[in-house]
């Protein structure tokens, strides 16, 4: 049997008095997107923030494809095909949204073309495409300044998709967007990732998104993976409804 | 229902970038012609033009730095050492080759500034600058001590160097080399601008807004500072190496710290970032501070902080930033009446 896309064992780290990470083990099966979700403080940041290499935990392992992870940091396991995507949004502020997406193909591309104007690289087809998949084809050339929050978030993610990555992950993509617009939002984010073929795994607060859009709902709760299965069985849960959604409510 | 706002200004397009781009080719071709005739209409203005374009790359080294928002008050380290590898390549070799010469200046500066780049690309901000101002001190120091070597606060004196093999009268080797310097801005200008458009150049200048995103692009921010840091170092040694050659002596106040805050200041005025700011920030300070000293004694100094005040008040972008402001609106003028 091969080896999941990202397996986490027994993974801990405290900070001060307050424990982020107790014992987490979690395999997460390419193909899916799964949503993380728990109260605040709940450790789900952290998580990601370990999966990526940001922080290093005290004990335990990250391994994706079988590699063990761990000790590398965030640019070389971007490079092995983990990609992450930012509750707020991490650009190149100076540049245009399709600036920042023609940078992050030639990072992915590793400067094939040294001295050629970025604006002309062979990617940018490419990087118009994904544009338009996350439909902000229209603002290509404004700089991400410019953009409201909802775009930001979008481009953002677009960005991580401009590396081609196999696992995103992403911190509460819809946050600070009117609530009006999270859907749609969603159903772009869903659309690229499924055209793509990226494996997601995604931290939100908003359980209808979470019940519309995961394929599988992992509970936080004191730094540790409390319940796991289908956002139907997650969101009927009692002690869902009671220690999470009762919160968020 | 739509997500996009309608909020903020249009930027420019890549086209329009482009059409701006090909009027600035223009103007630097036309400005460059214009230097090239400096020896045969004002021939007495042929040194101090020289010198002052030498300074200009220098300037441009500090310039490349400013565009990933980082600026070295020791960037006189690496004008001084390429003068000092060419001063000592003559030395040991009198009558090298000129081309021989600048190469080792620009060698022993690309060499230095690996080494001292590896440690500052650690540091961003005040320390950043502070190292480097460090780094120059500690080099200024060491040619003022080892005085057996380096001949002191005397220097080293450059016996003219020949030119393809060719022993030449310093009239005709001062214009070979006004002619090769202006070559040489106008071909490293060009290479400067086209590594801050290609790939390698946006990810060094993306070290001003967002290193994080960096990282997480499997791109080491500090590699990516490295990268724009020797090329500074370099653009520093050939305007270093230049200036020793047409001074014909070098001394340690190539490496003192108010020679790195002048590549500063001149940067700036120039306009800060700006690859044609970095010349005509240089030919304005030189004249100004040579007309100012003959005509205005001690007070010069004075004469060009006011000048640097005002540019800084008033137009921030630099004496380029303000040509720029009131061509726009000259266009803008010219749309409404049409």
């Amino acid at each position: 049997m091969s080896a999941p896309l990202l397996e986490t064992r027994n993974l801990m780290i405290r900070f001060g008095g307050v424990i982020a990470a107790n014992d987490v083990s979690l395999k997460i099966e390419a193909g899916r997107n799964l949503a993380i979700i728990g109260p605040n403080g709940a450790g789900k940041t952290t998580f990601l923030n370990i999966c990526t290499g940001w922080i290093k935990p005290k004990s335990g392992q990250v391994l994706f494809e079988g590699e063990d992870i761990t000790p590398l940091p965030p640019r070389k396991i971007v490079r092995r095909g983990v990609a992450r995507a930012f509750q707020i949004p991490q650009l190149f502020t100076e540049h245009t949204a399709l600036e920042n997406l023609l940078i992050s193909a030639a990072a992915r591309e590793g400067m094939r073309h040294p001295l050629r104007d970025l604006s002309r690289v062979p990617e940018r087809a490419e990087m118009m495409h994904l544009l338009e998949m996350v439909n902000c084809a229209d603002v290509a050339h404004r700089t991400v300044d410019e953009l409201s929050e909802g775009q930001r978030k979008l481009i953002d993610i677009a960005v991580a998709l401009a590396l081609r990555p196999r696992l995103l992950l992403m911190d509460e993509p819809t946050s600070g967007v009117a609530s009006s617009q999270k859907h749609k939002i969603m159903e772009i984010l869903i659309r690229a990732l499924a055209e793509a073929r990226v494996t997601s795994v995604f931290v939100e607060h908003d359980m209808g998104i979470v019940g519309d859009y995961a394929d599988e709902v992992a509970v936080w709760n004191a730094g540790n993976v409390q319940l796991r299965g289908t956002p139907t069985e997650i969101l009927e849960h009692p002690d869902v409804i009671r220690d999470v959604i009762g919160e968020v409510a | 229902m739509s997500i996009h706002s309608d909020a903020g200004a249009m930027s420019r397009s890549p086209a329009e970038k482009e059409t701006r781009m090909t009027a600035g080719t223009w103007l630097a071709i036309a400005g460059l012609v214009l230097l090239a005739a400096v020896p045969i209409f004002a021939p007495s203005l042929q040194l101090l033009v020289n010198l002052a374009l030498a300074k200009g790359l220098a300037v441009l080294g500090v310039t490349v730095l400013l565009r990933a928002g980082q600026v070295s008050f020791g960037h006189a380290l690496y004008f001084a050492v390429a003068a000092y590898a060419g001063a000592f390549l003559l030395a040991a070799w009198p009558g090298a080759d000129l081309f021989v010469v600048l190469l080792a200046g620009a060698l022993g500066a690309a060499v230095s500034g690996l080494l001292v780049g590896l440690f500052v690309v650690r540091y961003r901000g005040i320390f950043f600058g502070m190292l480097n101002l460090a780094f120059s001190m500690i080099f200024w120091s060491i040619l003022e001590k080892f005085y057996h070597v380096t001949g002191g606060a005397d220097g080293i004196r450059l016996p003219r160097p020949s030119v393809l093999g060719m022993e030449m009268g310093r009239h005709d080797f001062e214009l070979v080399l006004f002619w090769l310097t202006l070559a040489l801005v106008g071909g490293l200008g060009w290479f400067t601008l086209r590594w801050l458009a290609s790939p390698v150049g946006q990810l060094f200048r993306t070290v001003k807004t967002n290193e994080t995103r960096l990282e997480y692009l499997g791109v080491s921010p500090r590699r990516a500072l490295l990268s724009g840091y020797l090329l500074s170092a370099v653009l520093c040694g050939v305007g270093g190496a230049i200036m020793g050659v047409a001074q014909g002596v070098v001394t340690p106040e190539y490496a003192w710290w108010i020679r790195s805050g002048e590549m500063v200041f001149i940067a700036v005025l120039g306009g800060a970032g700006s690859v044609p700011g970095a010349f005509i920030g240089a030919l304005i300070y030189e004249f100004v501070r040579v007309f100012a000293s003959a005509f205005a004694g001690d007070v010069w100094q004075m004469l060009l902080g006011g000048f640097l005040l005002v540019i800084i008040l008033f137009a921030p972008g630099g004496v380029v930033g303000l040509f720029e402001r009131v061509t726009r609106r000259g266009a803008a003028k010219g749309e409404e009446a049409a």
